[in-house]
């Protein structure tokens, strides 16, 4: 069942591909405003790198939150898919979709981020490139699914556009701590497992729970 | 057992529950300032000064500060709970409860934000400090403005009692954050001494356990007095609601 919804939603999103794209644009003009606006030294630019980087990722997340379930709400296809299968796991298969088509990129562009953030900055075959990907794949999912329980909420609210930003931000503000702390303690030539394992504690409370609260609040919302 | 159980049922009645907490509410408000006096009498007067850290009067502060700092974590913990309840057995009066509670663990929040500012001032040199304790009360002052604002933009009432509901229960997931902050960070904020035997002072113990309980008193005096309010807004059509209204003794 879960595997039926997850074609459904790639072959939407191929015929949408723009409407993906825009995210991605946006996490890598965001980012290359940095050097504009404070200095394009490489060694101030290597220490804003991590937080640079993990902040833009969040912001362009949460902008490709908006085309999570809307369009499927304004047709009417969500209120099908609901009658079709269980919320739990229509909210599963949208949020892999959705991490696959928005996380995924990102964590593939992001040693192209790092590259104009000056990440290997004074040092030869460094891993930092390699612990910033691997920040970005344990944390990305846990924004996903957090944002489908806030974007499931909102769906039926009128003033929804800036509304899932304000509900979910503080709840994403944990994640963006020890995704960045990771980076930089790499950058420090420090330990930095300690945050990859909270990371990782982060998304597996998340995978128990988020699909859940998504799955009842979309009934909410449409029922 | 069976009783109690009786007794939650009626609960969700509005009419029983306008009814009783109009019976408790001058109780608790009585009780709540005669506690108020009493504590704000010894900590502001009959308490000593702190000299050991060199803090004097604004070691004062800790007496609004602390309770408020724990009701607004309580605050969140009991609207979450009332969120609870109000999805799994489908009862609309803790929805009700939950919506009262939201403003005022807000204002606690805001103000233990406030008073932390005011006392950081002299003790630490700093107003604000980027420290794990405050970030994180900073976070719950947002989540309570998120679940308001969400409530707030659903024309359908059930809706946004659902919907927020949910909200309020994710965000629980900030409170052990919050509480066990000073203990997994080393951060400006000083660790546990209430709790702990034999860090805090007996001196400054009791005014700040009247405070603990006068503070407690008056957050339900508050929630239920909006709670009350709640009510009468969803039952506007009902004839005890318009019976009540026009003055007429409510008939139970």
């Amino acid at each position: 069942m879960i595997l039926t919804l997850l074609q459904r939603e790639l072959k939407v999103a191929r015929r949408n591909w723009m409407g993906l794209a825009i995210p991605l644009l946006f996490f890598m003009i965001v980012v290359s405003l940095f050097p504009f606006a404070v200095s394009p030294e490489a060694a101030v630019l290597q220490k804003l790198a991590p937080g640079v980087i993990w902040v833009a990722a969040l912001l362009s997340m949460l902008l490709s939150l908006e085309q999570f379930y809307r369009s499927d709400y304004q047709d009417g296809s969500l209120e099908q898919l609901l009658l079709m299968s269980s919320p739990t796991s229509v909210a599963i298969s949208k949020i892999l979709a959705h991490w696959l088509l928005t996380g995924l990129p990102l964590v593939v562009l992001s040693p192209l981020l790092g590259v104009l953030m000056q990440i290997n900055h004074g040092v030869e075959h460094s891993t930092h490139t390699w612990v910033l990907m691997l920040s970005l794949v344990l944390g990305t999912p846990s924004l996903c699914l957090l944002g489908a329980v806030g974007m499931s909420l909102t769906l039926a609210a009128s003033r929804n556009g800036l509304l899932v930003s304000i509900l979910i931000i503080p709840l994403y503000v944990p994640i963006l701590i020890f995704g960045a702390s990771t980076v930089t303690a790499s950058l420090e030539n420090m330990r930095y497992n300690g945050e990859l394992a909270i990371l990782g504690a982060f998304l597996l409370i998340a995978v128990v729970f988020a699909p859940f609260a998504s799955g009842r609040a979309l009934k909410i919302s449409v029922g | 057992m069976a009783n109690a159980w009786r007794w939650f049922h009626q609960l969700s009645s509005p009419k029983y529950l306008f009814q009783k907490t109009g019976q408790w509410l001058p109780w608790i408000w009585a009780s709540t300032l005669i506690l108020l006096a009493i504590g704000l009498y010894y900590s502001l007067w009959a308490s000593p000064i702190e000299v050991r850290q060199g803090q004097g009067h604004t070691v004062r502060i800790m007496y609004v500060h602390v309770p408020a700092a724990a009701l607004s974590m309580i605050g969140y913990i009991a609207m979450a709970i009332a969120a609870t309840v109000g999805l799994v057995w489908k009862m609309k009066m803790a929805f009700a409860v939950t919506r009262s509670i939201a403003p005022v663990g807000a204002a606690m929040t805001f103000l233990a934000l406030f008073t932390g500012s005011v006392w950081g001032k002299p003790t630490w040199g700093t107003w604000w400090e980027w420290d794990a304790r405050m970030t994180s009360e900073l976070l719950l002052l947002f989540l309570y403005l998120g679940y308001i604002a969400l409530h707030a933009s659903f024309s359908d009432r059930s809706k946004a009692d659902k919907a927020s509901a949910i909200l309020a229960i994710v965000g629980v997931i900030n409170i052990p954050i919050i509480y066990f902050s000073v203990k997994w960070w080393n951060t400006l904020h000083q660790g546990y001494s209430i709790t702990e035997k034999g860090a805090l002072n007996p001196a400054f113990q009791t005014p700040l356990f009247l405070m603990l309980g006068a503070i407690y008193l008056l957050f339900a005096a508050l929630v239920i007095m909006r709670l009350r309010a709640e009510i009468i807004l969803r039952n506007q059509k009902s004839r005890w609601v318009k019976e009540w209204a026009s003055g007429s003794e409510v008939k139970s």
